[in-house]
């Protein structure tokens, strides 16, 4: 269930209430967030719509902890991290968020199976146990067989997907994805696509995904847009794609 | 046999490789600095992006300097040691010594000797008779001023009427010294080294007391580091026999009459002598120093060359890997291989001008600074200065372009050829 | 360790950039072991045997003689264990570039003064039964392929004139690197039997051993004292002052060295900031995403500080291990010019230590700035 008004209760997983953020931007203060509330719980895969600037990424890098609002709280699976300090907060980020971003994602100079190991390196997991679990992540996403190569003998839909076994591979509370289909063509979207949909019905993982493409948001079980500071609910997406898409 | 020909055939690829680099080089430094007129890729651009990358071109700049400013430094230390030496003496003086004697020291030459030189042709002639002085030469430890511990300063005992036969000395303070009494005449780099050197100052030395009564100009010659007496005076302290002296020079009388003067004293039974002319011996007294010093300081700058021109690489790599997409935009225009190569060529050679020019500007304060050193060959203390000359400051200013054009022509080379679609592609 | 394939990666990125600055950090630390060998030759001196030898010369200038009769009341003072004499003989052997230091010594108490110069006993037993005989240092007996039975002719300058000849009956070896095999040694008696009348009977110096160098002042005193007034007054000193003394008399070459060596360590610091600098900067999403995954901001210093750490460490180890070959090779062709050239161990070590500072400051500037970048700026779209 997904709230945007506050009245959430206390059983869900996140729980972000009033949350303001300003940036100065050449001089000018901009209020990008203001006194925005959400509830997600467990299992949810919900996407967030909204024009360029709207704060979208600004919103999902607060939730994962990459940003500090300039007020109000959240709160993910009990913690309030909104007051964690930059440590404290990394280490929390390493527990429970896994990233997937439009670009930039994998480190050109790893492999596939070094770059989703990188998270395990942070713990204390030896050698072998690492393998494991990279194996299996790599499998779950169907690229085993590319474990040794490098992003660039993979095609862009192949280094998303490397992308999405390394943000699952220590098995973090949910999954943060910033348009993570942006630059890519429609088949290898859809890919993509469906292997985070597996991710929620099979894996029972929460997803929170920012994106402009209606085709892609269509696949969350909810649809937020951002509207001058706030969520509101979205339109019922059958809805959403006879409109063209505009929102 | 077949090793004599695997040599034979290495030095001659060597010998063709060395030839090509220095067309390479060559090559390139012309063709760099006349990228603006050469080539149609505009100048303007090459500021704009040395501007945009300014810290890295600011670092280029400083290790070219650097190193232009070590290898002048040291050339320099080598020259003023040389001039020194070889600016000692004039051409119209003639060193007689014993045969055999490879410095002036370790020669004898009796006085019944010095009457039948006198009398040889070929010398000038003054007033009071032939123009010879006979000389006397020993060291003396004197505290250096800088350190306080002891210098070996040469002291020559000097006939009264030397300053005839070295016209190109000059008492610029005082006076002569008197014949026969335990004064002394000065260099002026030796009253600047030694302590104790000034007029009117009495001093202990060779066990005796002397009094310092004038300070001589030499020219900037290595008698600028002596101390001068009467050489009867000195024998009689040194506690010499007081009929031999180490040599006699003598002013010829014209710059011709050397052959005449030396035909007929070695000819001469009565003598053992060889005739030097007084520049070439000074020339001579040299060359181990400026060996050292040049070899040791031409080393330096090699070994320092190489790492400025890893630096410049270094620079001008990264400006070929930060620009890639500007490279491939100008050659998807239109702009042809030659040309951005022409570009890059100049932006290094330019980068190197610079750094050539501060690195000279930096080391001409140390022109004319005096230091001192032990000439191993003469076994006293030399003072002499750094001599930076103009041919100096272009050595220095070539140096920094070579180095420019060994760190800019294979970046730009890598640059020109890379194909543009990568380049392009590459956001 | 389990970070090092990340940092290893890193820095094959661009093979060519790692090269040069490899190499800049090579030419660096050579250019550094090269300055300190330099440096070390002309300080040699002062670190000889030195603090239980006393060297005495003519107070009133060092290339006059002393009376060989000032030996035995010189023995006399308290303090003196054993004591020998040396002349310059100062001859040339062929050519004046072939220089080599010649003494003529006392074969009596010459070992037991100069104990680090090893001479085996069978041939100084027949050096000092031929007086024509000679001992040289294995350097100078290398650099003219001389061999023990050999008859060497040396025209004398100083002492006459004319060739004398010697029989080289035997070859030193000096005990430690850093000690002179280049000297000529030859008999005092054949020396007084061939000079001028007025010149037998002098010594050029004498050089003596202290029972303990704590006397080294008090027995110095004592010997000047002794001849204070006479015809030829003694300055006597210690031997590494004997030898700092002259090292002093080469203006400022140690100022020289040091101004040199900073220039280079300076260029090389700015280079390498340089270039981590621009390296950084080019991975600033990719470290982005370290942080965003969990790595904390001291992590992503580490890894740049290990980058420029692992560069520096290569760099200065190879121009290090460069300079250790190349030194025998300069040292002999600088032939004579200059006393013995040797790389001492604590070079070597000063070495790696700047290496490792310059690394540290190099990638300190870069690494901080990976630090305090902030995530979303990085990644920000444009």
């Amino acid at each position: 269930m997904v709230k945007v008004d506050g009245n959430g209760g206390q059983s869900g997983l996140i729980h972000a209430r009033d949350l303001d953020k300003t940036y100065r931007r050449g001089g000018e203060e901009i209020d990008v967030l203001q006194g925005l509330n959400l509830d997600v719980e467990a299992g949810e895969f919900v996407a967030f719509m909204g024009p360029s600037g709207s704060g979208k990424s600004t919103l999902l890098n607060l939730l994962g902890g990459l940003d500090v609002p300039t007020r109000g709280s959240i709160t993910v699976a009990g913690d309030e991290i909104t007051h964690m300090s930059g440590g404290k907060l990394t280490e929390w980020r390493a527990r429970h968020v896994g990233f997937i971003f439009q670009m930039y994602n994998l480190i050109p100079v790893l492999t596939a199976f070094q770059n989703v190991e990188l998270p395990l390196l942070l713990t204390k997991l030896s050698k072998a146990e690492r393998r494991s679990h990279v194996e299996t992540a790599l499998g779950v996403v169907g690229l085993s067989d590319r474990m040794h190569h490098f992003p660039r003998q993979l095609s862009g839909g192949q280094e998303q997907r490397v992308t999405i076994a390394r943000a699952i591979v220590s098995d973090p509370t949910f999954l943060l994805c910033d348009e993570p289909t942006g630059d890519l063509d429609r088949k290898s979207a859809d890919d993509v696509m469906a292997i985070i949909e597996e991710l929620v019905a099979k894996y029972h993982k929460t997803v929170l995904m920012v994106t402009h493409d209606p085709v892609v948001a269509a696949r969350a079980s909810s649809i937020l847009h951002l509207e001058k500071g706030v969520l509101v609910e979205g339109k019922h997406t059958s809805q959403v794609t006879l409109a063209g898409g505009a929102a | 046999m077949l090793p004599k020909l695997f040599f034979g055939f290495l030095i001659t690829v060597v010998a063709i490789f060395a030839l090509l680099l220095i067309l390479v080089v060559v090559g390139g430094i012309v063709a760099g600095l006349l990228a603006p007129f050469l080539g149609n890729v505009p100048v303007s651009y090459n500021f704009r992006s040395i501007r945009a990358r300014w810290t890295s071109t600011i670092v280029a700049i400083l290790g070219i300097a650097g190193t232009v400013g070590v290898f002048v430094a040291m050339l320099s230390l080598a020259r003023g040691f040389k001039a020194t030496l070889v600016a000692s003496g004039s051409p119209d003086n003639a060193l007689v010594m014993r045969a055999g004697s490879p410095t002036e020291m370790m020669g004898g030459v009796t006085l019944d000797s010095i009457k039948v030189i006198q009398d040889a042709p070929g010398i000038a002639r003054g007033p009071n008779g032939p123009l010879v002085t006979q000389e006397v030469v020993g060291v003396v430890p004197i505290p250096l001023i800088s350190t306080g511990t002891d210098a070996i300063v040469q002291i020559r005992g000097v006939s009264p009427n030397v300053l005839e036969i070295r016209k190109f000395v000059k008492i610029e303070q005082g006076r002569m010294f008197n014949a026969g009494v335990s004064e002394i005449l000065v260099g002026k780099n030796a009253s600047k080294t030694y302590s104790g050197l000034t007029v009117g100052n009495k001093i202990d030395m060779a066990g005796g007391h002397w009094e310092v009564v004038g300070v001589f100009d030499a020219g900037g010659s290595s008698f600028d580091s002596e101390i001068w007496c009467d050489s009867h005076v000195l024998n009689d302290i040194l506690k010499r026999p007081s009929n031999i002296f180490q040599s006699v020079t003598v002013h010829l009388a014209s710059t011709d009459s050397f052959k005449t003067l030396k035909d007929s004293l070695t000819s001469d039974p009565r003598l053992n002598v060889d005739v030097i002319r007084e520049v070439d011996y000074y020339a001579k007294q040299s060359t181990t120093m400026t060996t050292l010093i040049t070899w040791l300081g031409g080393f330096v700058a090699a070994i320092m060359a190489i790492g400025a021109v890893f630096g410049a690489l270094n620079t001008m790599y990264s400006a070929v890997s930060e620009r890639g997409r500007e490279i491939a935009t100008m050659r998807a225009v239109g702009f042809s291989t030659w040309n951005v190569i022409l570009s890059f060529l100049f932006e290094a050679l330019l980068i190197s001008i610079v750094g050539g020019v501060i690195g000279c500007l930096a080391v001409l304060p140390l022109n004319g600074l005096t230091t001192n050193t032990l000439n191993f060959q003469t076994f006293s203390n030399l003072a002499f200065a750094f001599k930076i000359t103009f041919d100096l400051l272009l050595m220095g200013v070539a140096f920094a372009l070579v180095m420019g054009v060994l760190g800019g022509l294979l970046p730009a080379i890598r640059a020109a050829i890379r194909p543009v679609a990568v380049a392009l592609r590459e956001l | 360790m389990k970070f090092a394939r990340i940092i290893l990666a890193n820095l094959m990125r661009k093979k060519v950039r790692l090269l040069l600055t490899i190499g800049s950090f090579a030419v660096a630390l050579f250019l550094f072991a090269f300055l300190s060998v330099v440096n070390d030759a002309f300080q040699r001196g002062a670190d000889v045997a030195g603090a239980d030898r006393l060297v005495i010369i003519n107070r009133t200038s060092i290339i006059n003689p002393i009376p060989l009769s000032y030996r035995d009341k010189i023995l006399r003072i308290p303090g003196v264990k054993i004591i020998t004499h040396n002349n310059w003989f100062g001859a040339i052997y062929k050519d004046e570039k072939n220089f080599f230091p010649q003494f003529v010594i006392d074969p009596e108490n010459q070992r037991q003064v100069f104990p680090e110069l090893i001479v085996p006993d069978d041939q100084w037993n027949t050096f000092v039964k031929d007086r024509q005989g000679a001992i040289v240092g294995a350097r100078t007996a290398e650099r003219f392929g001389w061999k023990i039975g050999d008859r060497v002719p040396l025209m004398v300058t100083i002492w006459g004139t004319g060739n004398w000849e010697f029989n080289i009956d035997g070859i030193y070896h000096g005990k430690r690197p850093q000690d002179d095999e280049t000297q000529f040694w030859l008999q005092w008696d054949y020396f007084q039997e061939h000079v001028p009348a007025g010149i037998k009977g002098q010594v050029g110096w004498y050089v003596l051993r202290l029972d303990s160098p704590d006397d080294a002042v008090r027995v110095s005193k004592a010997i000047d004292a002794e001849f204070a007034n006479s015809p030829n007054e003694t300055k006597t000193e210690t031997e590494s002052a004997f030898a700092a003394g002259w090292v002093k008399q080469f203006g400022n070459i140690k100022f020289l060295i040091i101004t040199i060596g900073t220039v280079v360590f300076l260029t090389l610091l700015l280079v390498t900031g340089n270039t981590m600098a621009i390296s950084v900067r080019e991975r600033t999403p990719e470290l982005a995403i370290f942080k965003a995954i969990g790595y904390s901001d001291r992590a992503v210093l580490f890894f740049v500080l290990a980058e420029s750490l692992v560069i520096a460490l290569i760099g200065g180890v190879l121009g290090l291990l460069f300079s250790v070959g190349a030194v025998p090779v300069l040292a002999k062709g600088l032939n004579g010019l200059l006393p013995t050239l040797v790389l001492s161990p604590s070079t070597l070590v000063l070495g790696v230590i700047l290496a490792i500072v310059v690394g540290l400051i190099s990638g300190m500037l870069p690494g901080l700035t990976a630090m305090h970048m902030r995530v979303v700026n990085a990644l920000r779209r444009v």
